[in-house]
């Protein structure tokens, strides 16, 4: 027992979606290469930019909202364990079997098992990260079962054998154009195929998606399911959709299984009132997603006949254990920190490697793996701060980051970091300034009081005027590194 | 040492001592004012017509009219009317099928709508919350046939996403409506209308 104490339990090697082929410069680079990638990423992230902060303004009390938002979490990862027996007990009480999974293999073992008694070899899927965080189609693949995705972002994605680089809108790197050849080329390959001339206009791509997956939802036997938000108080699941794929997969099938990280859990129903104010604006930009569905163990007469919850670890337990890192498991997937993320505009979500892209996967991947798994990660931003602010749950990534670079510098070394650091500030095109900026705020080390810095000198100074910028340590890693190692 | 044993074993380790959080509610709690106000109904129609939901208002004694009058108009010849609807509203007209015993998905997509009450509805997002009471049926009633009517009384109508949380059971099934089926995963351009009905209708009840 004492062994595991010791070491934090962190996501395992070989198996799922946490890590990339490339350390983040050089996909980075790739990325950049890609002008058709950019020019979808700058126009959607700015119109969803756009529409979040027109319904974030409109909302009086968002500040009281998102300081309650944090609370919440906080409160749950202060006790998670009492949280998560009282959760397995309600889901019991109501039908429900509940699951746990220590890491990703074995939440991969336990739905194909769990498929296998079902004697199905076809399951529909609702967008999840989790299920992508463990690779759980591949398993499934392996097992002989296949596993439709059916959001339809997903479903291009899966369709066109790629990877989703947006939490939100996975498909964001693809135009319309992209999108008609892949249903045209790939729909009859596995189903009911594309209609004749199915033309680019976004109507006839979304009823070639309905058409093509309507005789899947009411044939299908088993769904799998992510979920948003788990009441431990009641066993109560909540997933919240646009597209009524989610409301298919959660009511028509006969079984349901839910994959869900460990952090998922909220102590009452009184808090959804909270995260149903919180997520959908910061989300999607609206001010209500279209559907959310609800629901406790299972329900006679309504919707699946057998219900399992899989309680999913891969390190989060060892996230937890960090109290300067353990606040990223509040998070809880809007994606509005990657809309406003300068790095993450220009170079898209699968330079980062992970099925968790932008501000919050540069610290939360890197803590799922361990600091050495993922070491340029932390260094894949300009800690502009902007995530920051429009975090719902008030995650303060940017001390985070300056945190987890220190933990990389310790866990292994400094090769990964030199490629990191120039990979970042030839991706903010701004290599002097950059470094300049980093010396002027150590300079302002010395302006600095208890721990933070008040007041920075231009170009940082617009930032420091609404927050405080952590110390930086005395040599920054960059002076560091030429003083070692020579030119940067 | 199971899987839950072990797991809760690593938390009791990453935090050795569990705190009580303090959880600041600095913001507009439930038991606000305004339930079935003209106000209120007019913030409801208005957030649901921006989500190109179709509305209708109606006087108590011209549902049942109305009701038949929106079917037709909108050329549904078949609906499906979940038990415990109120038989007064029950529509001419059309053809009514019940859902028992239970349709299948098959038999459900075959029908041209549903018409259903509903258990609350949210003003400031415009949401309509259906939990599988009287009038409202299972989940799949409302979701697999392509058009959907509800009926709201002006009283069900609260003002935020706290007023109806509190009133709201949480072990009952519920689905939380907000306007039709959509998508913007083309482009970030809004499509009405994927896999959920993709016409959304309301009529709603005036004292
Ligand atoms: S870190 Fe905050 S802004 Fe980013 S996805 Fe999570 S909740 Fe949203």
């Amino acid at each position: 027992m004492t062994a595991f104490l010791g070491m934090p339990a962190r996501a395992p090697r070989g198996v799922g979606q946490l890590r990339g082929d490339l350390p983040f410069p050089a996909a980075a680079r790739e990325a950049l290469g890609n002008a058709q990638l950019r020019s979808n990423l700058g126009r959607a992230t700015a119109t969803i930019r756009a529409k979040r902060a027109a319904v974030v303004d409109e909302v009086p009390d968002w500040a009281g909202l998102r300081a309650a938002g944090a609370a919440i979490k906080d409160a749950v990862l202060a006790d998670l364990g009492s949280h998560l027996i009282r959760l397995e007990e309600q889901v019991v009480a109501h039908g429900g079997r509940v699951h746990w999974a220590r890491d990703a293999n074995e939440a991969n073992r336990i739905v194909t098992d769990l498929v296998r008694a079902t004697g199905e070899r076809d399951v529909v899927k609702v967008k999840s990260m989790t299920t992508q965080e463990i690779g759980l189609n591949e398993a499934l693949a392996e097992a002989g079962i296949s596993a439709w995705e059916t959001d339809l972002a997903e479903l291009i994605v899966q369709l066109a054998d790629d990877r989703p680089s947006h939490i939100l809108v996975p498909a964001i790197h693809r135009n319309r154009t992209e999108i008609r050849d892949i249903f045209r080329r790939e729909m009859g390959r596995v189903g009911v195929p594309a209609p004749p001339h199915l033309s680019e206009d976004p109507h006839e791509l979304a009823e070639a998606a309905r058409l093509h997956l309507r005789a899947r939802f009411l044939t299908a036997r088993v769904a799998i399911s992510g979920a948003n938000f788990a009441v431990a108080e009641t066993g109560t699941l909540a997933v919240v959709e646009s597209e009524g794929n989610g409301r298919m997969c959660l009511t028509l099938p006969e079984t349901l299984i839910t994959v869900m990280g460990i952090e998922k859990v909220v102590p009452t129903w009184r808090d959804l009132e909270v995260y149903l104010q919180l997520l959908p604006r910061s989300s999607t930009g609206e001010r209500m997603n279209p559907y959310t569905s609800m629901w406790t163990g299972v329900h006679p007469g309504d919707g699946p006949l057998e219900f399992h919850l899989v309680l999913l670890d891969n390190g989060r337990s060892a996230t937890l254990a960090d109290p300067h890192g353990r606040a990223a498991l509040r998070c809880i997937r809007c994606s509005a920190c990657l809309n406003v993320c300068p790095v993450y505009e220009r170079v898209g979500g699968h330079a980062y490697g992970s099925v968790y892209p932008g501000p919050i996967g540069a610290v939360l991947s890197p803590q799922l793996t361990g600091a050495k798994d993922n070491p340029s990660l932390p260094f894949a931003s300009s800690l502009c701060g902007a995530c920051y602010d429009v975090c719902p749950v008030a995650i303060d990534i940017p001390t985070m980051l300056v945190h987890l670079r220190s933990e990389v510098v310790a866990a292994s070394g400094p090769k990964p970091e030199r490629a990191a650091m120039a990979g970042v500030s030839w991706v903010m095109r701004r290599p002097r300034l950059y470094t300049v900026a980093l010396r002027l705020s150590r300079v302002a080390r010395l302006f600095g009081r208890r721990g933070a810095i008040r007041r920075l000198p231009p170009p940082l100074s617009a930032w420091t005027r609404t927050r405080d910028l952590p110390l930086p340590p005395a040599e920054t890693f960059r002076d560091w590194w030429v003083r070692t190692h020579g030119s940067p | 040492m199971n899987a839950r044993e072990e797991i809760l074993a690593r938390i009791a380790a990453a935090v050795p001592r569990p705190v009580q959080v303090e959880i600041p509610r600095d913001y507009r709690a439930a038991g606000g004012e305004g339930r079935g106000s003209a106000d209120v109904l007019a913030l409801l129609e208005d957030r649901l017509v921006d989500y190109r939901a179709t509305v209708h208002r109606v006087g108590p004694d011209d549902v049942h009219s109305r009701i038949t009058a929106v079917l037709t108009g909108a050329g549904i010849g078949t609906v499906v009317l979940p038990a415990g609807f109120p038989a007064p509203w029950s529509p001419t007209a059309v053809r009514v099928v019940a859902d028992e015993p239970a349709l299948t998905p098959g038999a459900l997509a075959g029908l041209d709508g549903v018409l259903t009450t509903c258990r609350i509805a949210v003003a400031e997002t415009g949401t309509i919350v259906l939990d599988g009471g009287q009038g409202q049926g299972r989940r799949a009633l409302s979701l697999v046939p392509d058009f959907h009517l509800v009926v709201v009384r002006a009283e069900q109508v609260v003002a935020s996403v706290p007023d109806a949380v509190a009133e709201l059971d949480p072990v009952r099934a519920m689905t939380w409506i907000s306007g039709p089926s959509a998508t913007s995963d083309i482009e970030l351009q809004r499509v009405e209308g994927v896999h959920g009905p993709r016409r959304l209708h309301v009529l709603l009840v005036f004292p």
